[in-house]
């Protein structure tokens, strides 16, 4: 497995990415993810699924930068990554959208992408101030970059529109955009789908795979919609009570006994 | 109609992002600019500089820099009164200083030094937000008013414990003291805020501009992706404070000549930039302009039609002023929160269309 596997579709999975060593994250005395390892490899889908309250999205957050957890140590690129903050994490490579949509809503679809690309723009206060030099020739080519994800999502007719105007789904897209334009190394979906109709979900579906196979971009997803976890991940995560259940193909993980029975419950006789 | 923007097509990113993407707009600008620099100088008088001119230009300044740091940064700030008092102390201790140096230069190192005092009290907004860290900058206000007026040395030992501006000229004409013609203060004061509109307009259509808005819409997720909040909330400190500094530069030397702190920037001076901002609209460099003339204009206004059209005695308009604007305010807060900027837009949008709406 060190080298990588080939997935049943035939798409070739590199190296580890990102490993997450016994990783043990408390709330006081509410201890939120116990002891948990796992890798995600280079161009893979990787889904995290549980029941709610399992811990999901504080594992999310532990990837982030945002929380820190008190044991355990997350490797990136096969370095043990020191402590540091969302902001350089995410200048590191890692992109992510959120559960509950956190666009900016004062800010129109395009400034949204193009904050994405802030970790790209490194042009000084002065040069901005004049609008001279650095600062527009950078602003022109991150806006190619950011054009290129607006097509890809087909959100090239809202560009200008303020977000807080927007629909759902739509939100739920230009929150992709903006994760997108950070090129990411690894990208993180906290249920990129939740709240969506049917229609919406296939569209999302198409959008990650897209990513996944025109960008190479190695994705971590939570998701709660069993349906669509078990199309698109190549190997998936099962946490209960923050604590791993169960690791490995959407049909190992479907033949587990522990995550039947942490889903379906267990019956006391 | 008179508005259209069809046909007005771009064809680089760089027309795309420009200032006024509109052609009408942009032809609009030149026109007020050229209004503002070759017509206005002439036909000014005294009356005007002083009473509307130069309170507008000076309070606009004021007011872009204030909404740089509430309206794109998001970070309240009631301190506006004792930053432009920094501001002023500053012009005052160069002036004295170096007499021999430009009054640009003053001016402008004024600013750069309210910048840096204005980060000094803006480090707490790394910890807290809205209603604390307005009393956090509260408190800057009263420790920069209470410190201009306790150290002499602020003050040049003067007995009287005021600053006055000593007469200073640029290029051979006069710009401060009693003897400068209005049409000079005006000329200086208007050319920092065309500076200082664009470039406040250029910061915030780039890169720190979508920080500073960033931070402003969700801090939390600003940072997971990527914007350093430290950094963003202090450049925001210091943009703002460099503006203000240079108002209150402006609002001590070329103005009002001499200055008793307490009295001229005190707390109802950061309440005074604090509404023009607001009922100007937050989060837009027009409505920094529409606000500072909107709360100069209206007593003036108030005063002519009750003095001079209906007659009233000059006490009873002087109280019902006050009454009204402060009734003024509510209405305006009430039926359009987002400003006169956001009735602008509005208007824009409604004259793209008409005279055929649908």
């Amino acid at each position: 497995m060190q080298d990588g596997y080939i997935t049943e579709d035939g798409r070739k999975i590199g190296g580890v990415v990102m490993e997450m060593k016994n990783i043990t994250l408390r709330f006081g005395g509410v201890v939120a993810i116990k002891d948990i390892s796992f890798d995600i490899r280079e161009g893979e889908i990787r889904a995290i699924i549980g029941p709610n309250g399992a811990g999901k999205s504080s594992m999310l957050n532990v990837i982030s930068g945002f929380y820190v957890p008190q044991e355990g140590e997350v490797w990136f690129h096969g370095k043990p990554r020191p402590q540091m903050r969302p902001y350089e994490v995410a200048q590191q490579g890692i992109a992510r959208t959120f559960q509950n949509i956190a666009l900016f809503e004062g800010m129109s679809v395009l400034d949204n992408v193009m904050t994405g690309r802030l970790s790209y723009m490194k042009s000084g206060l002065f040069s901005q101030a004049l609008w001279k030099g650095k600062a527009e020739a950078e602003e022109v080519a991150n806006r190619e970059v950011a054009e290129k994800i607006i097509d890809f999502l087909e959100i090239q007719h809202i560009r200008k529109t303020p977000v807080a105007r927007l629909p759902y789904g739509l939100k739920k897209r230009v929150e992709l955009a903006r994760a997108l334009a950070a090129e990411p190394k690894l990208l993180l979906l906290d249920e990129p789908m939740a709240g969506m109709n049917v229609e919406e979900k296939e569209d999302m579906s198409r959008f990650i795979l897209d990513v996944n196979d025109e960008f190479g971009t190695t994705i971590a997803l939570i998701e709660h919609d069993m349906g669509v976890v078990m199309d698109l991940s190549d190997r998936v995560v099962v946490m209960d009570y923050g604590k791993k259940i169960g690791d490995g193909t959407p049909d190992e993980v479907r033949n587990n006994q522990a995550v039947i029975d942490a889903y379906l419950g267990v019956s006391s006789d | 109609m008179f508005y259209r923007e069809a046909g007005d097509f771009k064809t680089s990113y760089e027309q795309d992002s420009q200032t006024f993407p509109i052609k009408f707009d942009r032809f609009r600008y030149y026109a007020v600019l050229a209004i503002a620099f070759l017509v206005v100088p002439f036909v000014i008088n005294d009356y005007w500089a002083n009473a509307i001119l130069l309170p507008f230009l000076i309070y606009a300044i004021a007011a872009i820099g204030l909404n740089i740091l509430v309206g794109y940064a998001g970070q309240v700030s009631l301190g506006t009164g004792g930053f432009m008092a920094v501001g002023a102390y500053a012009c005052y201790k160069f002036m004295t200083m170096m007499p021999e140096v430009s009054m640009f230069v003053h001016v402008l190192l004024a600013g750069g030094m309210t910048a840096i005092v204005c980060v000094v009290f803006g480090l707490p907004s790394l910890r807290i937000k809205g209603f604390y860290l307005a009393v956090a900058t509260l408190a800057a206000q009263f420790f920069l008013v209470w410190l201009f007026n306790r150290v002499p040395w602020f003050y040049n030992y003067s007995a009287s414990g005021q600053i006055s501006a000593p007469e200073r000229d640029v290029f051979g004409i006069m710009i401060t003291g009693p003897n400068a013609p209005a049409w000079a203060t005006y000329m200086f004061s208007l050319i920092f805020l065309t500076l200082c509109a664009l470039v406040a307009r250029n910061l915030t259509r780039g890169t720190i501009g979508r920080s500073w808005m960033a931070i402003r819409d969700m801090d939390i997720a600003a940072e997971i992706i990527g914007v350093n909040p430290l950094k963003a909330k202090l450049t925001a400190f210091a943009v703002s404070g460099f503006f203000i500094g240079i108002s209150g530069a402006l609002f001590f030397s070329v103005y009002l000549g001499a200055v008793e702190v307490g009295e001229a920037f005190g707390i109802t001076k950061s309440f005074l930039v604090l509404f023009m901002v607001i009922i100007g609209g937050l989060g837009s460099i027009f409505g920094s302009f529409a606000g500072a003339a909107f709360l100069v204009l209206l007593p003036v206004v108030l005063k002519v039609v009750g003095v001079d059209v209906l007659g009233w005695p000059t006490d009873i308009v002087a109280h019902f002023q006050l009454v009204i604007v402060g009734a003024l305010i509510i209405v305006f807060l009430i039926v359009e929160p987002h400003g006169l900027a956001q009735l602008w837009r509005v208007a824009k949008e409604k004259l793209r269309l008409w005279p055929f709406p649908h």
